[in-house]
């Protein structure tokens, strides 16, 4: 028996049929056919427990929503003690949190000059579209294949038709694709001259986190530049310190017109998102401060919040910290990767982004399900499945470190058998 | 803020706490690492240190006494000296790396350090403290978070920093050497009841060390002093006077190793007062020893505003003169803790009785530490070695140094005890280490022993490294660990080499 008080749910069995029957039947079907039988129930720093009580070290932290971890205390009395003063807001007026959160939150990144607020990271997104159109008064947008940028109407627009035609979704007359890394054919879509922005992630998560280098980066920049076309960098994954930088676009010398920040800006209690830009982005807030409106978007309580996660992630201890996590990561990984290169092939890294490639079209889904047996829960990338996201936290501390590096080590064998057994694509 | 209510319309959580925790992640990174580094590295990062406290031995004394208005600076650099390169000279020569290879007993020992180090630091010798077990705890290759005494928190944390970047530049990790710049007792106790701490050292007053003792975790705490002087009428009165009063003026009797009562056989009691006069003592007359007393002892214990004072200084807050005097001498009546000129006193104050014999030495000494200073420390000055044995077995103390003054003698300056900031004050001082600490005291040892019989021989360990074991070749080595390698780089000879590892596990299965 589950029992919640307000709810309670008889065992699991019964928890999944009704999930299934109110739910996502999808999802809760997909998971247990990955043989991942987990409901999240209780968590603590960066351990998720299975509701029957199975304990889990997250190294997913859903692209850094769990920075921090889970339920941080410091985060969470935060957010109790701006309970006792604030709510959501009225997003019509100025506000005392709102307008702090914005003060701060511009500090940590020069040359911009408005923070547009949203609720999540897809909003944040179409917040910076919009500006970009109305910056440039152009309509087309411009992405990599195998980018991701969330799920709403102009942001999925810009990712895998996967996502998009499911739902008659996608506008190719609008928005257009080019290869990752590829110059090329990235100048040869900006030149059309009827490019309004063109937006990347600074490193693709959900592609696998194919590292970029800082010469395509700032390529991209100088071509948008070159045919006045908005920069868009997609720091959801890349900013919060996890590339060593407070944002990646610093971690590799460029300069944005617009950035959005979302997920772990929340310390994963309160969501919250940003939309950073210069003021010619955000012009369009002189004209009509109110053409975008959201209810929830920018809410004070997560504003309260969000200005700890960025006070928390100056300090020079944790600064320190996430070197530390990046350089154990960087060592032991390196040596296990020599030790099973027959099944572990590459690790691709910065700061505590990792991206782990196994030696299979589906390498990673088995890597997941073996790290899953071992107590670690790592997730693999959806749009290139050879690609296990490991994605250690910035004040995961040096025994849990060395736990996950030995959980990990000891899952070798049981993937080498997976993947010996596993179907040929 | 609206009108005069300053108190803030939202609260903020407490960051301190938040940031010690932090500290200690940062500490337990550090003593990983330099766990694994060599005893050669180990040697130059403690020699580095070393050498920068003792350049900054003066600097730091004149700050000390100018931050906490205790003690001399001359005395304080000699401290500053023996706690830098005194303590290499005596300890940097150990290996703390090295497998010990016994084979009588057929055991290797591996020292295995404590990890991290949680230790407060006292007022009295902030400096001296903060060298001796930052050296101390580096040297067993652990890390350390110094927490000072808030009275000296600014020279310490600056000692602190002057260690950790002479440590780091000598190749030791960020993080070994931590200070807690704002010590409160909130944190305090947050940092010695945290899981992350393995080991406690504190220095204090007792109720720092009960705490410590009472945190959860190992600790080391030393308990107060209230070494009695036994004075016979075997020893040489000149030299012992001399001893008495360069110790008990020594940094002004700040050092819990200080003499606290004199114990003079009555034979010879006239003989040493004038010997001590000799030595630059004033002996006081009985009306300034009653003012000594309401001075100094006020109805909520020692009056610390004369912690470390000049003799001089003390003499005029009593309402007496004693010009140029080095320490004040108080005859007493009555050797007993109510009397409370025998107590601890950290001033150059030393109370002075008379005893008729050995046996009733005895007892007095016993009387003296009754209320404080088990554990501690005791003299004797005297060539009879019946007695010195007598004493030693009858007084509490856990070092009983003989013909010497106690502050630098029972501190192991000047005897062989081992040049100690710290004195363990045993089970009777309410602590678990009865010596002088030393590096052994921040280290285990992990044993490897074999069958004891002659059937199984002793391996041959000479020559071996703590951790020989070779990480095991790659099997088939396909990508560079740490290319960040983009998936269409190369995409056809990345398909084909997976092919050929197909193949081969496909072999190895099968076989
Ligand atoms: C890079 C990136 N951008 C945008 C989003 C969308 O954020 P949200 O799910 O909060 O709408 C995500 C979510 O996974 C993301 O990873």
């Amino acid at each position: 028996m589950f029992d919640y008080s307000a709810f309670s749910f008889a065992d699991k069995e019964e928890l999944y049929a009704k999930a299934k029957k109110f739910w996502n039947p999808g999802k809760v079907d997909f998971w247990r056919g990955e043989g991942i039988d987990l409901v999240i129930d209780r968590r603590e720093g960066y351990y998720l427990y299975d509701i029957e009580g199975r304990r889990l070290i997250d190294l997913h932290i859903n692209g850094g929503t769990f920075n921090f971890g889970h339920s941080h205390p410091e985060l969470v009395e935060t957010l109790k003690l701006a309970l006792d003063h604030f709510d959501i807001g009225n997003h019509w007026f100025p506000s005392a949190a709102r307008t702090a959160f914005a003060e701060e939150f511009l500090k940590t990144a020069p040359g911009m000059d408005y923070c547009v607020f949203g609720a999540g990271g897809a909003e944040a997104v179409e917040l910076a579209i919009k500006s970009a159109r109305y910056a440039t008064q152009k309509r087309r947008i411009v992405s990599i294949i195998k980018g991701y940028h969330g799920h709403s109407g102009l942001s999925v627009a810009t990712g895998d038709d996967r996502f998009s035609k499911i739902f008659l979704a996608d506008r190719p007359e609008e928005f257009a694709q080019v290869p990752y890394k590829d110059l090329d054919a990235l100048e040869a879509e900006l030149k059309k001259g009827d490019v309004a922005a063109f937006i990347l992630e600074t490193i693709p998560a959900t592609y696998g986190f194919p590292m970029p280098t800082a010469e395509y980066l700032q390529g991209c920049a100088s071509l948008c530049r070159k045919y006045d076309v908005m920069y868009i960098a997609d720091e959801v994954q890349t900013g919060l310190m996890r590339t060593g930088h407070m944002w990646g676009w610093q971690a590799y010398g460029i300069q944005p017109d617009i950035f959005v920040s979302a997920k772990g800006i929340s310390g994963g209690i309160y969501p919250i998102s940003v939309a950073c830009m210069t003021d010619r982005c955000a012009a369009w807030q002189k004209e009509d401060g109110a053409a975008h409106i959201t209810t929830a978007g920018g809410s004070e309580l997560g504003c309260v919040v969000g200005l700890k996660v960025l006070e928390m992630l100056q300090r020079p201890e944790i600064v320190a910290n996430v070197h530390a996590v990046a350089q154990f990561f960087a060592d032991g990984l390196g040596e296990i990767q020599a030790q099973n290169s027959d099944i572990f092939g590459g690790i691709r890294q910065k700061g505590v982004i990792l991206g782990l490639e196994f030696e299979h079209p589906e390498g990673a889904v088995y890597a997941s399900k073996a790290l899953y047996e071992h107590g670690v829960w790592a997730i693999f990338s959806s749009l290139d499945k050879r690609v296990l996201q490991f994605k250690p936290g910035v004040v995961l501390d040096a025994p849990l470190c060395q736990e996950i590096l030995d959980r990990f080590s000891a899952a070798m064998p049981t993937l080498r058998k997976k993947l010996a057994s596993a179907p040929k694509h | 803020m609206s009108g005069s209510d300053t108190t803030p319309r939202m609260l903020t959580p407490d960051v301190a706490a938040a940031r010690a925790g932090q500290m200690l992640n940062t500490a337990r990174w550090a003593a990983d690492s330099f766990a694994k580094m060599d005893n050669e590295t180990v040697r130059m990062v403690v020699k580095a240190m070393s050498e920068a406290g003792f350049a900054k031995a003066k600097d730091y004394a004149e700050w000390a006494v100018r931050e906490t208005g205790y003690g001399r600076v001359a005395h304080k650099i000699m401290k500053n000296e023996g706690c830098s390169r005194g303590i290499f000279e005596k300890y940097g020569d150990l290996d703390f790396v090295a497998p010990r290879i016994s084979h009588e007993a057929k055991t290797v020992e591996l020292a295995r350090p404590a990890g991290v180090v949680f230790a407060l630091t006292p007022v009295t010798n902030p400096v001296a403290t903060v060298y001796f077990k930052a050296l101390l705890a580096v040297m067993t290759r652990n890390a350390i978070v110094i927490s000072p005494h808030p009275g000296a928190k600014e020279v310490c944390a600056d000692a602190v920093r002057t260690l950790a970047v002479a440590a780091q530049s000598a190749g030791a990790p960020a993080g070994l050497i931590q200070v807690v710049e704002e010590p409160t007792i909130p944190l305090i106790d947050h940092f010695m009841t945290s899981d992350d701490v393995d080991l406690i050292v504190a220095t204090g007053g007792p109720a720092v060390v009960k705490a410590a003792y009472r945190s959860g975790n190992p600790a080391i705490g030393v308990g107060s002093g209230n070494a009695p002087v036994l004075v016979d009428d075997t020893c040489d009165l000149r030299k012992a006077a001399k001893y008495i009063v360069d110790s008990k003026g020594f940094d002004n009797s700040i050092l819990c190793t200080n003499e606290s009562t004199i114990l003079a056989f009555e034979s010879v009691a006239d003989q040493l007062l004038q010997q001590l006069k000799n030595a630059r003592a004033h002996v006081c007359k009985p009306q300034e020893v009653e003012a000594l007393r309401k001075l100094l002892f006020t109805d909520s214990g020692f009056n610390v505003d004369m912690i470390g004072k000049d003799a001089s200084l003390i003499a005029e807050a009593a309402g007496f003169r004693a010009p140029g005097a080095e320490i004040l001498v108080a005859p007493v009546e009555l050797i007993q803790p109510e009397e409370t000129l025998v107590r601890e006193k950290l001033c150059p104050v030393l109370a002075f009785g008379r005893v008729d014999d050995i046996n009733q030495g005895i007892a007095a000494a016993r009387s003296v530490m009754r209320k404080s200073g088990k554990g501690h420390s005791a003299v004797i000055h005297s060539t009879d070695e019946r007695r010195i044995l007598s004493y030693a077995n009858a007084v509490p103390a856990l070092r009983i140094v003989v013909n010497v003054g106690c502050s630098l003698g029972a501190s192991g300056f000047e005897t062989h005890l081992g040049p100690s900031m710290t004195i363990g004050t045993g089970f009777a001082g309410g602590s678990s280490v009865g010596a002088n600490l030393k590096p052994e005291n921040f280290i285990n040892m992990a044993r490897i022993a074999y069958n004891k019989s002659d059937a199984e021989p002793f391996g041959v360990f000479e020559g071996l490294a703590r951790d020989t074991v070779a990480a095991p070749l790659p099997a088939i080595h396909t990508f560079p660990s740490t290319a960040p390698s983009a998936p269409q780089a190369g995409g056809e000879m990345r398909a084909e080499l997976r092919q050929l590892i197909q193949e081969e596990l496909k072999a190895i299965l099968t076989a």
